[in-house]
């Protein structure tokens, strides 16, 4: 088992410096010059020219990589052209807004998803079963833009019950986190539908029947705590999701996390904020995937055995 | 031999006709299926469904303030910022959301099964290789990866079709890996060796058709994914450049005056909903039909 999850830490730094490598690769090739960008418009050829050599970017790739990988070994993320501040530092006071909200989206997407698929499987083959299974479908095609922007429009805009956009409170953090988590919810309703149809076909669920306790009891101390085994182990699978989804619901309601940090960056080719950003994301992609096997180790015994 | 052919070509259609008949049971899965053919139409005879051409700044599109003009009378669903009529850009945007997600997706479903197929089938180190890569690639964000790359070539239709099937096959890839591995290790696929078959026809004739319902599945499903991976570069500004219509860009021209003017985000929006639900109801009904293992649960 250690053993296993050895090998497993080996080849997730394996990817992380696979990562690295084509981001970077990719960010050399970009057509736009970061330097052109630095210097400005009037800016003299003399100046552009210095301000190439100050960056080390008149430098071979591989050269420029292994400054890079170097400085990366040594928690150094480089930095910012624009800013001229740390991208670590950068990254490290947006990040807790980042979580903050995907901690949020977590939530919400556990809260609507498993309630309705909970109900769902309770009521199986029923117009409520068929109606929630039609909304969860409708959850997973919704695109998050849409989404967030409805949102704002129904709720902060014409009923004025959560602000407009913005970082601070917990009414702010209401509206971007169920924009990020509508997806995730309806892949989850699915899964705890077919989950708990499965779980309260079992003999151990009759058995607590027959003993004579109430059905919800049955439902909620014997059915319910198996059937959300399998589900919570893909939260960590969500991380990778959120990734993506959360450039597009901060830039929507202007949070001010990684997202944004991140599209803003690409908007300005500040190629090492880029970097510093794709990095940290695929990490937390790489943790959360080690996490997802670790919760199903231990959630369920018959995969520790076949290691 | 000529009756061996016919005998499994009875079989396919029969199988076909199953398919076929268990599918139009299901009324969601005909309600989906209506709605792709109804874009499709939509898409196909623009022109001939709407008044206008949509990229034509009409002088009486905008109100005497040079607002837009809200769904109702002479423009069914109002006027964008610049005085287009919305109806007539989102029905050519049909265009560009069923080129992309078809494109892309047909792209990245292609690659998906050559790396996949072949990772499974030859395993040993370039099998090993492939997985890695795909490994790799889970690892990047998609949407980061995808907006990085929009940023780095000039996004036009082809480009952005060609971004989202990079960042997009490697969920195919991973599925057919492991439905191939098991296939080859199948004693049908060692007797046909033991007859002499070479890789290719192994391959083509064998482990291709077996894999036929699961390309089916992932390539309708995946439709979905591209068409909506297509609006959101779109509306990041990163997609499909204006003028050209495309639901995703004309969310991203009008955002800064939804407050006032809502239907030009409810509108467009409904349409990527649409075809995208659209997409999720017929490959999941086809899921249901096609996968041995789903068979039987409700």
């Amino acid at each position: 088992m250690i053993g296993y999850f050895l090998r497993r830490l080996v080849q997730s730094l394996l990817i992380l410096l696979g990562v690295s490598i084509i981001t970077f690769v990719l960010l050399y090739w970009l057509p736009a010059d970061p330097v052109r960008q630095i210097a400005g418009r009037s800016a003299t050829a003399q100046t552009v020219e210095n301000i190439r050599q100050q960056l080390g970017l008149d430098q071979p790739l591989w050269v420029q990589y292994w400054r890079y990988l170097t400085g990366l070994v040594q928690g150094d993320l480089g930095r910012s052209y624009l800013q001229k501040t740390e991208v670590s530092t950068l990254i490290a006071s947006r990040l807790p807004a980042s979580l903050l909200l995907m901690a949020g989206a977590i939530f919400a997407e556990l809260l609507l998803g498993l309630s309705m698929g909970i109900v769902a499987a309770l009521r199986r083959s029923t117009t409520m079963d068929q109606s929630l299974m039609i909304v969860s479908f409708i959850g997973v095609s919704a695109p998050q833009f849409v989404v967030g922007l409805l949102l704002l429009y129904v709720f902060a805009v014409q009923l004025g019950w959560f602000p407009i956009g913005g970082y601070g409170t917990f009414s702010h953090l209401v509206l971007p986190s169920i924009t990020l988590g509508i997806l995730g919810s309806g892949w989850y309703s699915r899964m705890m539908r077919s989950s708990m149809i499965e779980v309260l076909r079992q003999d151990y669920v009759r058995t607590a029947r027959a003993k004579g306790l109430t059905r919800l009891r049955v439902i909620f101390r014997h059915a319910l705590p198996n059937a959300i085994l399998p589900i919570i182990a893909m939260i960590g699978i969500d991380i990778g999701i959120f990734m993506g989804g959360i450039v597009v619901v901060e830039s929507v309601f202007g949070w001010p996390g990684i997202g944004q940090l991140a599209w803003q960056a690409i908007q300005r080719v500040d190629i090492p904020i880029i970097m510093g950003v794709t990095l940290v994301s695929a990490i937390a992609i790489v943790i959360g995937n080690l996490l997802a096997d670790l919760i199903s180790l231990m959630v369920d015994p018959r995969i520790r055995t076949e290691l | 031999m000529a009756n061996s052919v016919n005998i499994e070509l009875t079989v396919a259609l029969s199988a076909e006709r199953g398919v076929i008949r268990q599918f139009a049971r299901r009324k969601l899965a005909l309600f989906g299926l209506f709605l792709v053919v109804f874009t499709v139409f939509s898409a196909v005879f623009a022109p001939y469904l709407t008044g206008f051409d949509p990229n034509d700044q009409m002088f009486d599109g905008l109100t005497l303030h040079g607002a837009p003009m809200p769904p109702g009378g002479q423009f069914m669903l109002g006027t964008d910022l610049l005085g287009r009529d919305l109806l007539t850009r989102i029905l050519y945007g049909a265009r560009t959301s069923l080129i992309i997600g078809v494109a892309a997706n047909g792209l990245a479903l292609l690659i998906g099964t050559i790396v996949g197929v072949t990772a499974g089938y030859f395993r040993g180190w370039v099998g090993s290789m492939l997985m890695r890569l795909t490994d790799l690639m889970m690892a990047f964000p998609a949407l980061l990866l995808a907006i990085c790359l929009a940023a780095i070539f000039q996004p036009s239709l082809w480009i952005v079709a060609l971004v989202i099937a990079i960042v997009y096959w490697v969920q195919t890839a991973r599925v057919l890996y492991a439905e191939t591995a098991s296939l080859a290790e199948r004693e049908f696929i060692a007797a046909e060796r033991t007859l002499g078959a070479g890789h290719m026809r192994i391959l083509l004739k064998h482990i291709l058709p077996h894999l036929m319902p699961t390309i089916i599945v992932w390539g309708t499903l995946g439709i979905s994914t591209t068409v909506l991976l297509e609006a959101t570069l779109s509306f990041l500004g990163v997609g499909v450049q204006p003028p050209t219509p495309s639901w995703g860009n004309i969310i991203f021209e009008n955002q800064t005056y939804f407050q006032a003017a809502p239907w030009l985000v409810f509108f467009p929006g409904l349409a990527i909903l649409t075809l995208a639900l659209a997409f999720n109801l017929v490959g999941d009904a086809l899921r249901e039909i096609l996968d041995p293992t789903q068979r039987g649960r409700d």
